[in-house]
């Protein structure tokens, strides 16, 4: 492994920080950059068998009759399984949670055993000796469907002329209305009013790898073995453990290599709960990948709302009230087991987010149709709500003749303000509104984009700048999942290892795909231990290995996962300073741990070298006093407390040319300034945040799933549904502003999601800055060439 | 029924003597019959790029060959680059700029941008990204990518 | 999504080749660009794939007299390499940029796209607009197919049981000639929205991609006098069908804006 070059105190930083901030390369990238990981497709395994699925081509049928026995002859086929043969194995699910009032689903079995209710919804599932053989044989099974009403438009959902589910009277799966008081009046008393409806098309996550699950039955021991693309091992340890009926710490839960994950891979997944159930039923090993076609099909979608904003204003350019009625459509179940009632959720809490105002009305429903299941997918929520928010602001200013980024000045939050309560409840505890709002227009240099703007526009080439102000929420207490009744852990342990050569190995139970979640939990442990940081090794996603933890979702490895790092590294750092202090007869205070070797704290002189403390340690023990023992081991949780979320804040800037003859908008460059408190590794906050950005353009220009009238997905393949490539995307510029929470003693807030929230909204106000000269103005996401000369009234 | 025919093709520098299946396409065929798992499958589309090898010397789709139309050619994979050494400038400067996360579409993009770098001319940072256009990533937002390999082709710092 | 079973053969001679493309569910095999995607998702079910990759002399490219032909396995990334092409074909080295990515321009034939006659794809309607001939190989030896009659419908070309494209012949350009590629996509790469091969010589042809089953020759636009002349003819030329996320009048608006770029270049003085 190479060895970081950089010193363990860089210049400035103080003693203790050690490689917290800086930029170091990943130490376990190197496998990736070889083709030596190992993701859960490339295992293999004795006897492994393959599954491939049957899936409904009706968006709502009923399956009347299922025929196998042409599939059954088929070469390679150890059995073909309709949803009551699996559901002896696995009990059906409900996702609802408790806080969330009145939200309502039906069970949903691993396989649709009555009807199906979405096109790709699996009905029945082949094990094959290989996965072509397995889809050879879907090919032959033959099903007799009634077709049933579909219901694919969201205001015909809400409507309710076709209900959906015939124990409901509704589709209504969760609504929830919010009002502080006192909006009508503060919109009666505005001098200004504004109003729009904005669309946000549905999306999915096209996760590099496909969902990949490889569940392995030992029926001797009545176990369950399951190498599994999650992002969160220790939820799916439950539930593999309740569904299945086998003893919680009979299962256990690997995740492996992941190929992108941005919480598509947090979801329970009737396929990969079959897949499980067979393992049980055939008591042999079976792994299922979902392969394109049917990732498009079946991984969660999110996204699709239609809202309806008002804002009221003072001619001043005050915001005193926001009001919003969002409608989602989700798909015929609620996902199991956070909900599909979260996004929708945090629309209506997250809204109008950065500003002053006190008055607030929200109304919110979430609808089932007869299209894929949605549920949580990076950053959840914020991006509609920073569109939503930033969209009615930047209108406010047009109407007022105000500067965007001096009506965002007069109405963020003060830096001093806090802590703050917002108008939807939520509590900040210490943002950056403005200071971010500084760093943003000094970097992007505000004042000449503006005045090239102006130039351009002389000669006809219309470019837009937009911003986008937000807040983000991370770090998440119970308070998201747990006070609903979800078993999913708010808290998360690392356990630290010294070996006996000085290494120090650490095990986390947050996960890693690919974010970097490893790489800092080394420099943490390196820099609270006092070692060097090739001396550490990470091992996370192993529910057998670990302690027991919460994973990855909702931008919490680095706050939560980290500071459990933090806690152990500095327990064991003194556990070592007492073995030490025994070794050598000195105080434990008159030592300290430094690059690799005990030295006497005061002078740095070195004392002895770790490999030696381990060697006494462990295998000569007999050297140290009777009634001591070394604990060269330690565990330490951490569950952030003080606030439900943690609340970070950041402001974007998008800067945009917009050929008005083709509609084509080109992305000439982005800025990205945010405040995640402590920044542990630099680099890995860029990417992220980069990342995140790009996905939020792929929102904002290119990404939409489409449905016909009768609920087929029309666009369900990598040359049609649009993700964003290399060539159409621009620089990135991206800088940090630190204000670390003091819930921790690490101070790290969460930045996973940020660039996804922001991007939409900042892209959107570009372009709409880009057309406004023109009388245009677009709403509905994605941008398209044909909706932006729609709004040109060009065609 | 049999269709299996028999090839000959050499992988990473060594013979390889199979009879295969016409429907199995290369990538599968690295992946599941000689282990060589590092080149991954994203769409089968031929449009994710996550499955690009090289054949006779140019970077191509594996999951857009049919692994009997390798017979008589030389396929080389990620784990033969690396291990070649021929990858190593493109991977330390991979490695440093953060240029993957992930690690799913890395084999094929750096497949991808060897090709550019083997052409030995400068190019600017919009040839790069044209380049590496059919290689999708989901995680890095690809600037990383096209620094790396505009500091690995162009020297700068 | 693996592929459904088929057979595989790789004739080493013509002969061979124009037996087994007879043979029933038979299919020609290429570079396979198109072909295998499509088997992959089990949209098509041959029996029996011919690989033709094999058989000699189909990938040349040659300057006789006035004329270049461009073998049937020439693969894209070659004829954007060849100086021949670039100098005396210039249309349609500006048209293999536009084609996918590097990795699927090397193994993507000229043959294989002519064949497949993809209304988005880039080659047919640069075969139209220079009046290129199709070369046909069968047991019963050569037979050419000027490129107006070789577009048929969709996906639909004149190709005859039992024969093979061999080859297209291209006239090269002339001194005073002139011709333009343009093409507008969502992406680096992807299938056209539209697009536009152009070439004026003795007299202007526009011929359009993504514009209707085949591509489309805008007679009337091709005909005008001046530029408003032929943007109003081009409503009369064109119903270009419409797709996942263009209506047919912002195609037809989009034509429009492509023709007058193409005017314009081509308009430019030497």
């Amino acid at each position: 492994m190479a060895k970081a070059e950089l010193p363990l105190h860089a210049p400035g930083t103080q003693l203790d920080k050690g490689y917290i901030g800086q930029s170091v390369p990943r130490p376990n990238a190197q496998r990736l950059l070889q083709g030596r990981g190992a993701f859960t497709d490339d295992l293999r395994f004795p006897r492994l068998a393959h599954a491939a699925f049957f899936r409904s081509p009706y968006a709502h049928a009923k399956i009347k009759k299922l025929d196998f026995s042409k599939a059954l002859k088929s070469e390679g086929v150890i059995g073909v399984f309709d949803g009551r043969a699996v559901a002896e194995y696995c009990k059906p699910w409900v996702a609802v949670l408790a806080h969330l009032k009145g939200i309502k689903s039906p069970e949903q079995h691993a396989l649709a055993i009555e009807r199906a209710c979405w096109q790709g919804e699996p009905v029945a599932a082949v094990v094959a000796e290989s996965r072509t053989q397995a889809e050879d044989a879907v090919a032959l099974i033959e099903a007799e469907w009634q077709e049933l009403p579909v219901v694919v438009d969201m205001e015909e959902a809400l409507e309710g002329r076709t209900v959906i589910h015939p124990e409901y009277e509704d589709n209504i799966c969760f609504r929830r209305e919010h009002d502080t008081g006192g909006v009508d009046e503060a919109f009666a008393k505005a001098d200004v009013v504004v109003e729009e409806t904005f669309h946000f098309g549905r999306h999915t996550g096209v996760c590099l790898e496909g969902r990949a699950i490889l569940a392995d039955y030992n029926a001797a021991e009545h176990s369950l073995t399951v190498y599994h693309a999650t992002q969160a091992p220790h939820m799916m340890q439950d539930i593999f453990s309740r569904h299945l009926g086998i003893p919680e710490a009979n299962v256990r839960v690997i995740a492996k290599d992941i190929g992108g994950a941005f919480g598509i891979k947090v979801h329970v997944y009737p396929d990969e709960m079959a897949t499980a159930a067979l393992s049980v039923m055939l008591r042999r090993p079976v792994k299922f990948v979902a392969d394109r076609l049917e990732s498009f099909l079946s991984d969660i979608h999110a996204r699709e709302h239609r809202v309806r904003i008002r804002m009221a204003v003072s001619k001043a350019g005050e915001i005193l009230a926001f009001d919003l009625d969002d409608l989602t459509a989700i798909g015929p179940y609620s996902v199991y087991p956070r909900t599909s009632g979260i996004e929708g959720n945090q629309v209506v809490n997250l809204t109008g987010g950065p500003y002053r105002h006190q008055k607030y009305r929200a109304k919110m429903n979430v609808v089932f149709t007869n299209k894929n299941v949605t549920c949580q997918y990076r950053a959840v929520g914020h991006p509609i709500a920073v569109a939503l928010t930033e969209g009615i602001v930047d209108l406010a200013a047009q109407k007022l003749g105000i500067d965007p980024a001096e009506f965002r000045r007069l109405n963020l939050i003060a830096d001093d303000a806090y802590p703050y309560t917002f108008p939807s409840g939520i509590k900040f505890e210490q943002l950056s509104h403005h200071k971010a709002l500084d760093l943003l227009l000094k970097t992007m240099n505000y004042r000449g984009l503006r005045e090239e703007q102006k130039a351009l526009r002389a000669k006809n080439i219309h470019r837009g700048i937009g911003l986008a102000a937000m807040i983000e929420v991370t770090n998440p207490s119970p308070a998201f999942y747990g006070v609903g009744g979800a078993r999913i852990s708010a808290q998360d342990g690392a356990t630290l290892r010294l070996e006996p050569t000085g290494m120090v190995t650490v095990l986390c139970s947050v996960t890693e795909q690919g974010q970097g979640t490893e790489a800092i939990f080394a420099q943490i442990a390196a820099s609270a231990v006092g070692v060097s940081l090739e001396k550490i090794r990470v091992i996370t996603g192993d529910t057998g290995v670990t302690p027991y933890g919460g994973g990855t979702w909702a931008s919490r490895g680095a706050g939560i996962g980290g500071e459990a790092v933090l806690l152990a590294g500095r327990a064991l750092r003194a556990n070592m300073l007492a073995v030490a202090s025994q070794i050598l007869k000195m105080e434990k205070a008159e030592l300290d741990i430094l690059n690799n070797e005990v030295v006497n704290k005061l002078t740095l002189e070195s004392k002895m070298a770790l490999a030696e403390l381990g060697r006494v340690a462990y295998f000569r023990p007999d050297t140290l006093p009777l009634d001591f023992q070394s604990e060269l081991t330690v565990t330490r949780h951490y569950t952030p407390r003080q606030y439900g979320f943690t609340f970070t804040n950041g402001i974007q800037a998008s800067y945009v040319e917009v050929d008005t003859d083709t509609g084509f908008v080109k992305l000439l460059k982005h800025w990205c300034v945010e405040d995640s408190g402590t920044v542990i590794n630099p680099m890995l906050v860029d990417e992220q945040l980069r990342g995140g950005v790009v996905q939020g353009i792929g929102a904002a220009l290119y990404e939409e799933c489409l449905y016909g009238p009768d609920g087929q997905l029309l666009n369900g393949n990598m040359a049609d549904y649009l993700v964003p490539m290399s060539g159409e995307m621009p620089d990135i510029v991206c800088a940090h502003i630190e204000t670390p929470t003091r819930q921790s003693q690490l101070g790290a807030k969460g930045v996973g999601e940020a660039g996804t929230a922001g991007a939409p909204g900042a892209v959107m106000n570009a372009v709409n800055d880009a057309l406004a000269p023109l009388g245009a103005r677009v709403t509905a996401m994605p941008f398209t060439p044909e909706r932006v000369l729609k709004a040109l009234k060009k065609v | 029924m049999d269709h299996a025919v028999e090839a000959t093709l050499t992988v990473n520098g060594k013979e390889v003597r199979r009879r295969i299946e016409p429907r199995m396409h290369l990538v599968d065929f690295l992946r599941e019959e000689l282990g060589l798992t590092g080149s991954h499958i994203g769409c089968e589309h031929g449009v994710c790029g996550a499955c690009t090898v090289r054949v006779d010397g140019q970077i191509v789709r594996g999951c857009l060959m049919l692994a009997v139309q390798a017979d008589g050619c030389a396929v080389e994979t990620i784990e033969g680059l690396s291990d070649s050494q021929e990858l190593s400038s493109l991977q330390k400067a991979f490695h440093e700029r953060n240029a993957l996360q992930c690690g799913f579409c890395t084999p094929g993009m750096l497949m991808a941008a060897q090709e550019l770098l083997a052409k030995g001319s400068r190019v600017s940072r919009d040839e790069i990204r044209t380049h590496i256009s059919g290689n999708y990533c989901r995680c890095t937002g690809y600037q990383a990518i096209v620094d790396a390999i505009d500091e690995v082709i162009n020297g700068k710092g | 999504m693996k592929a459904p079973a088929f057979a595989y053969k790789k004739p080493r001679s013509l002969e061979e080749a124009f037996e087994l493309i007879e043979r029933p569910g038979a299919k020609v095999l290429a570079g396979g660009q198109s072909l295998i995607p499509s088997l992959n998702m089990r949209l098509s079910q041959p029996e029996l794939l011919v690989d033709i990759t094999g058989l000699p002399g189909l990938a040349e490219i040659r300057l006789d007299r006035g004329v270049v032909r461009i073998g049937a396995l020439v693969t894209h990334t070659q004829l954007e390499n060849s100086e021949e092409v670039r100098t005396h074909v210039p249309l349609l080295h500006q048209a293999v940029a536009h084609i996918a990515h590097p990795a699927i321009r090397n193994r993507g034939t000229l043959g294989g796209s002519v064949a497949l006659a993809d209304p988005a794809a880039e080659y047919p309607a640069c075969l139209l607009a220079l009046d290129a001939t199709v070369v046909l190989y069968s047991h019963s030896g050569e037979r050419l197919a000027g490129a107006g009659e070789f577009f048929k419908g969709l996906f639909e070309t004149d190709i005859r049981p039992g024969e093979i494209v061999a080859a297209v012949e291209f006239p090269a350009l002339k001194k005073d000639e002139r011709s333009v590629f343009l093409e507008l996509a969502r992406r680096h790469g992807d299938y056209a929205i539209i697009g536009l091969a152009a070439h004026w010589g003795a007299d202007r042809r526009f011929v359009y991609l993504g514009a209707g089953a085949t591509p489309v020759f805008a007679a009337r636009a091709s005909g005008a006098k001046t530029l408003e002349q032929a943007r109003n003819a081009l409503k009369e030329d064109l119903d270009p069908p419409a797709d996942l996320y263009n209506a047919s009048k912002t195609k037809l608006h989009l034509a429009g804006v492509l023709l007058e770029r193409a005017w314009t270049t081509l308009s430019k003085p030497h």
